[in-house]
């Protein structure tokens, strides 16, 4: 089984890449388990047709420790099965460590097992990397493979960048690498050859360049991925792209992270030149 | 020798404490609200957090101490204990009826960023503290400073809370008393009674965690500062603070608050120290030092004068907390002892200072450290024996292994009583330390002296 992390700035479309690319995953027959780890608990819903209603936190609250797999299981889309950690509304407790603990419980309870005959395991986790429970994904025996979703916008880049100065730390411990950027699109002038160059700086490759496409919005209006709701469009064709390359990628780098002045004279060179 | 494996070769540390000379900020909180009448402190964390609590003072004041919790759980460590806290101060106010529940945060709570303030609001809101019935708090990591921090929070908090200003004033004198023993707080009590100066002690642990057997168990003993009597702290003629640390922030606070001017004095421990309470108080409050005061100032006087002989020139290691080991020091230099050791777990720099200047007349060279632990002190010791060490029960493993004389002073007090009812504050307390240093000091002069010179009189 692979286990892999996505990272990225916040809103720049983890969420939405991640499920369209496990749906390309599964249609090539693949079984996959997503594991959301993000308060809101919105990773799934694309998978699920909806908000899954019952997170491993609000579960373990309710129901108390004595949980069963399938209390805090869904199947979506071509059976890819969900989970979604769930956490505290915004401003009270610790979301951090709700990560933790519903990682440790899903590993408790054998979700990773190998009976349970999994290809994947995709972590899903929210915005920037604040503080260890956000980090618990890639933490020793855990995610091993790590893409970072990025941009061609600034803070997009910063992220990815600091994300990469995390990655190298656990790289050292815990053995976990860089697989590559996928460059989620935002018409922002020069953008691939801008996203090229990070990938060529930080030590690591541009994996896919997904184009930017109102038919992801409107597949996600109605609660589906694109593969699922509109399988003959070409933006689908990129997701099962991006699926084979990274069933295919066998290149994982520990990154070489950009200092501020390094990261802002690619974007001077490249974002002025055009 | 349980130390045996410590050796006299000073190593520069800079992450590990051995043996630490501090514990849990809560701790203070928790005795500091103990100091109220009616009062039930409650831990909002862990239930482990609150047990060790417990415990310690229980076992340091051989009385039951109580305490509520939070009783986190994963859930409430993820989704914030508010759920936990409104519940628990449900049940507090129908089982237990106290006046006032004190609550006090750990390291968990304070680390996931619980709004106490937001909470008991919701739980005033919800109609879970009934009329007449007080919930206030402190914000008590132990990750910060220490137990004496603690102290001083909550009772700062106290004047936070519950001081009022009418506009009129009183004629009263606030005392704060520091972080010192129920005992303590009685004798200050009894100094300002003998000056004919009403005054309110805040916290005030007499009567609590000193009382009598009376065969029936109280929850809420007859001592303690009332909730009126802190509402009247805004009104009167000023604040004495003892023990910059402990008593400073509620002092100033008070000052803030209501200006009541306020005075931050030392500890009343040995003979100056207290001479300047006296004093402070005697100004305050427009009043006269009476006969009985000076007469006992006069028998301290005359035991050092006395006994001159066994104090000059004898090496001492101290450890313990700020205040008190600025107060000590200073009497143990006005007999003349040479105070050469000297260690506080609670970190601040002002204290290494002072000390400095206390001890600037030794003539031999003298350690002091804040932030520093029982290894290293041990290891000064080694370096350059004394003939006394003053500390917490802690203190007795070394005292064995290197056979040298101990006298307990500071908390916790673990293995003797006495510390409980008989003060170390006031002329009657610099007594009572004299006392207790000789009898070791000539104990251990009779076991080694060879016959011929083992006096009868000394």
């Amino acid at each position: 089984m692979r286990k892999i992390a996505i990272y990225g700035k916040g809103g720049i479309g983890k969420s939405t890449t991640t499920q369209n690319t496990v749906a390309g995953l599964a249609e090539m027959g693949k079984k996959i388990m997503v594991v959301g780890c993000d308060p809101k608990a919105d990773s799934t819903r694309l998978l699920l047709g909806g908000l899954s209603q019952d997170t491993v936190l609000d579960t373990l609250r309710n129901e108390g420790e004595d949980l069963e797999l399938e209390d805090i299981r869904r199947t979506g889309f071509k059976g890819v099965i969900c989970v979604e950690s769930g956490g505290p509304e915004p401003g009270v407790g610790c979301a951090g460590r709700g990560i933790i603990t519903s990682i440790n419980m899903l590993e408790q309870l054998g979700a990773y097992a190998d009976s349970e005959k999994l290809d994947y395991a995709f972590y899903d986790v929210l915005g920037d990397v604040v503080c260890g429970g956000f980090a618990m994904p890639i933490r020793e025996g855990k995610a091993k493979e790590i893409y970072i979703v990025v941009s061609g916008e600034m803070m997009a880049m910063y992220a990815a960048n600091n994300i990469c100065k995390g990655i190298v730390k656990f790289a050292e411990s815990g053995g976990v690498r860089l697989g590559g950027l996928i460059c989620n699109s935002r018409n922002v002038d020069n953008e691939k050859e801008m996203i090229l160059a990070l990938a060529e700086r930080l030590g690591t490759q541009m994996l896919h360049f997904v184009p930017r496409e109102n038919m992801v919005q409107r597949a996600e209006i109605n609660r589906k991925t694109v593969i699922e709701y509109e399988p003959g469009h070409p933006q689908a064709d990129e997701y099962r792209t991006l699926a084979k390359k990274i069933d295919e990628n066998r290149m994982l780098f520990i990154p070489k992270p950009l200092t501020i002045e390094e990261l802002e004279g690619l974007l001077i060179s490249y974002g002025l030149a055009a | 020798m349980l130390f045996r494996h410590t050796t006299n070769k000073v190593a520069d540390r800079k992450a590990l404490n051995v043996n630490p000379a501090k514990t849990c900020q809560p701790i203070g909180a928790m005795y500091a609200a103990l100091g109220i009448h009616g009062c039930l402190p409650h831990s909002h964390g862990s239930q482990g957090c609150c047990a060790y609590h417990r415990s310690t003072l229980t076992r340091h004041y051989k009385e039951p101490v109580m305490a509520g919790t939070s009783s986190f759980t994963e859930g409430a460590s993820v989704f914030g204990g508010q759920a936990n806290l409104v519940q628990a101060i449900d049940n507090i106010f129908t089982i237990y009826d106290p006046v006032v529940v004190a609550v006090h945060t750990t390291c968990l709570s304070e680390t996931i960023g619980d709004d106490i303030t937001q909470i008991t609001a919701k739980a005033k809101e919800s109609g879970k503290i009934p009329e007449g019935r007080y919930v206030f708090h402190a914000s008590t990591p132990s990750y910060v400073g220490s137990h004496v921090t603690g102290f001083s929070s909550m009772t700062k908090a106290m004047v936070d809370h519950f001081a009022e200003k009418s506009g009129k004033k009183r004629r009263q004198v606030n005392i704060i008393p520091g972080y010192v023993e129920p005992s303590d707080m009685e004798e200050i009590k009894r100094i300002a009674k003998l000056m004919k100066v009403p005054c309110v002690v805040f916290p005030d642990t007499s009567n609590v965690l000193n009382g009598p057997q009376t065969g029936k168990y109280e929850m809420f003993p007859r001592g303690g500062v009332t909730i009126e009597e802190l509402k009247t702290t805004g009104d009167s003629l000023g604040t004495l603070g003892l023990g910059k640390l402990a008593s400073g922030p509620a002092a100033r606070a008070l000052d803030t608050k209501c200006k009541v001017a306020c005075q931050v004095l030392d500890l009343p421990i040995g003979l100056k120290a207290t001479d300047r309470f006296v004093d402070a108080l005697r100004n305050m409050a427009g009043v006269n030092v009476s006969d009985d005061i000076n007469i006992e100032r006069g028998k301290l006087l005359d035991v050092i004068t006395d006994m001159h002989q066994y104090f000059f020139g004898k090496k001492v290691a101290l450890i313990g907390d700020p205040d008190q080991l600025i107060s000590l020091t200073e009497f143990l230099v006005s007999v003349d002892m040479w105070p050469i050791h000297i260690v506080t777990g609670t970190p601040g720099k002002k204290f290494e200072k002072r000390i400095r200047e206390i001890t600037e007349d030794i003539p031999v060279p003298v350690n002091v450290k804040a932030g520093g632990d029982m290894f290293m002190w041990h290891q000064w010791i080694k370096n350059d024996p004394v003939d006394l060490m003053m500390g917490n029960t802690y203190v007795k493993y070394i005292s064995r292994d290197e056979d040298i004389p101990f006298v307990r002073f500071g908390f916790p007090i673990l293995d003797r009583i006495g510390h409980s009812y008989f003060p170390t504050v006031g002329y009657r307390g610099g007594l009572r330390i004299l006392e207790k240093i000789l009898d070791v000091l000539l104990d251990r002069q009779d076991r080694d002296s060879p016959e011929e010179s083992f006096e009868l009189v000394m």
